[in-house]
C-alpha cells in the first residue's frame, strides 16, 4: 500500500518524522483523513487527537495550535504541543482538568472562563490520547 | 614592601578565583551546546513556517488582518528586552539595556510613550533603577524555558496591541552570531512588515486548497509568528549569553594566569631578599665575634 511521510515538528523539537498508511487530523473544521498523494492541502488545526496508521495499528498524537501541510505526499505538522500517547503526563492531565473545572465553576468572567475552558479541553483530549492509544495497543514508545 | 606571608595569601586568593573562573568557563560552554542544540531543534519549524506564511501571504491580500495595519498615530511604544537572569558575562547585558534604552530615549523624545516587557532579572533591574514604566517582568526564567514562554510574552504583547494599549512592538535581544560575536539587535514585531520574510516563489506547487480560508488561516498564523519570533530572541539571548560568559570567563582565567605569575615573582624576590638579609646578620655577627 502506498504511504505518505508523515512529520510533526514543535519550536522545541522534531516529534515524528515516519511513513504512515493513514493521517486522521482534527482540523478547525472538522476531523480530515489524509492518504497517500493527497492533493495539496493547507488547514489549521484545533485542539485533539491526530492519529495515524500503520503496519494496520493506530497510534496517537495529542496536538494543540498548529497547521498541517500537505504536499508532495508528505504531511507536516507545525503544532505549538505535540505529545506522542506515551508521552502524556495522565497525572498532571488529571490534576489541570481538576483545576479548570473548578476555576470554571467560580469564574463568572468572560475571559478567565474562556481560559479554564481552553484548558479543560486540552487536558481532556490529552487523557482521551492516552485511553486511546491504550486501548489500541500502541501506547509503549 | 608586603612581606612574605601577605603574598603568599594573596596568591592562593587569586588561584581559588583562578579555580571558580575556570569552572564557570567550563559550565558556560556546555550550556552554549545546550542551547545551541536547541535553536538547531527550532530551525526545522522556524524554516517550514516562513515558507507556509509565505505561500499564505503571496496569494492572499494583507492588509486585511490588523495585525499588519500600520497605525498612523503612534502613542504607546512596547519594548520587548531580552536578557540574562546572571551577571558575570562581560558586557553583554549592558549591551542589550543600553540599546533598548537608546531606542525608549528617542520613542520618548518623539513624545510617545513607553512601556516594557523585560525577561530576565539584568534588564528588569536596570529599567526598574531607572523608573520605567514596566508592564510585565519575567525574573528567573532563562535558566529553562520552553515555547511557553514565548507564547505567554506573545498572547500579552497581541493582547495590548489589539486593545490599542501599544500601537508598536520592538523586540531587542541579543544576537548569537558566532561564539565570538553577539551583538544587541533591535527588531519590530508590531505592526508585521507584511511579506518581509517572503520565501521564493520558484517552488510555485499546485494550487492549494484551504481549510478555512485564506484569510482565516492568516488570522491564526500571524499571531504565531509573533511568537516565533520572540522564541528566536529568546533563544538567540540565552545562546548569546552563554558564549558571552564563556569568553568573559576565558579571559579572567587568563588575568589570573598573570596576576599568579606577577606574584609569585614579587613572592620570590621577597624570599631572596630577607635570605640576603639574614646572611648578612650572621656575616655582621661573626665579625663582631672576631673582633
Amino acid at each position: 500500500m502506498a504511504q505518505i511521510n508523515l512529520e510533526i515538528v514543535t519550536p522545541d523539537r522534531k516529534v515524528l518524522s515516519q511513513p504512515v498508511d493513514y493521517v486522521g487530523a482534527p482540523g478547525i473544521e472538522g476531523e480530515f483523513g489524509i492518504m497517500a498523494n493527497h492533493v495539496p492541502f493547507l488547514s489549521a488545526l484545533g485542539v485533539g487527537n491526530l492519529y495515524y496508521k500503520e503496519n494496520g495499528k493506530y497510534f496517537y498524537v495529542f496536538v494543540a495550535g498548529g497547521f498541517a501541510e500537505v504536499s508532495n505526499n508528505k504531511v507536516t505538522v507545525l503544532a505549538e504541543v505535540a505529545e506522542k500517547a506515551a508521552e502524556i503526563d495522565v497525572e498532571r492531565a488529571r490534576r489541570s482538568q481538576e483545576r479548570a473545572e473548578e476555576r470554571m465553576r467560580q469564574q463568572k468572567e468572560k475571559l478567565d472562563f474562556a481560559r479554564a475552558q481552553a484548558a479543560l479541553q486540552r487536558s481532556m483530549a490529552r487523557m482521551r490520547c492516552r485511553s486511546s492509544a491504550e486501548s489500541a495497543g500502541t501506547c509503549a514508545l | 614592601m608586603p612581606s612574605l606571608k601577605d603574598v603568599k595569601v594573596k596568591i592562593n586568593g587569586v588561584k581559588k578565583t583562578k579555580q571558580i573562573t575556570k569552572a564557570m568557563n567550563m559550565v558556560a560552554s556546555a550550556k552554549l551546546r545546550n542551547a545551541q542544540n536547541r535553536i538547531e531543534r527550532f530551525r526545522p519549524y522556524a524554516e517550514k513556517f516562513y515558507e507556509m506564511l509565505g505561500d499564505l501571504a503571496a496569494g492572499a491580500d494583507p492588509s486585511v488582518h490588523p495585525l499588519l495595519e500600520t497605525r498612523e498615530e503612534v502613542k504607546t511604544v512596547g519594548i520587548l528586552v531580552a536578557t540574562s537572569d546572571r551577571g558575570l558575562c562581560g558586557s553583554f547585558n549592558t549591551n542589550i539595556n543600553q540599546a533598548a534604552r537608546k531606542l525608549a530615549e528617542e520613542k520618548k523624545a518623539e513624545g510617545k510613550a513607553v512601556k516594557l516587557y523585560c525577561v530576565g532579572k539584568k534588564g528588569r533591574d536596570f529599567f526598574r533603577r531607572r523608573g520605567y514604566d514596566i508592564a510585565l517582568a519575567f525574573g528567573d526564567k532563562m535558566n529553562s524555558f520552553d515555547f511557553s514562554l514565548a507564547n505567554q510574552l506573545g498572547l500579552e504583547v497581541i493582547g495590548a496591541y489589539m486593545r490599542g494599549e501599544l500601537d508598536e512592538v520592538h523586540l531587542v535581544f541579543g544576537e548569537f552570531i558566532s561564539v565570538a560575536r553577539q551583538v544587541p539587535r533591535t527588531l519590530g514585531i508590531l505592526p508585521m512588515q507584511g511579506s518581509a520574510e517572503k520565501g521564493d516563489d520558484s517552488g510555485n506547487k499546485a494550487e492549494y486548497i484551504y481549510e478555512p480560508s485564506v484569510e482565516g488561516l492568516l488570522a491564526e498564523l500571524l499571531p504565531r509568528f509573533i511568537k516565533v519570533q520572540i522564541y528566536r530572541g529568546l533563544l538567540d539571548t540565552s545562546c548569546s549569553e552563554h558564549a558571552a560568559r564563556m569568553a568573559s570567563m576565558d579571559n579572567a582565567t587568563r588575568n589570573c594566569d598573570d596576576m599568579i605569575g606577577a606574584l609569585t615573582l614579587q613572592y620570590n624576590k621577597a624570599r631572596q631578599a630577607a635570605i640576603t638579609k639574614e646572611l648578612m646578620d650572621i656575616v655582621g655577627g661573626a665579625e663582631a665575634l672576631k673582633g
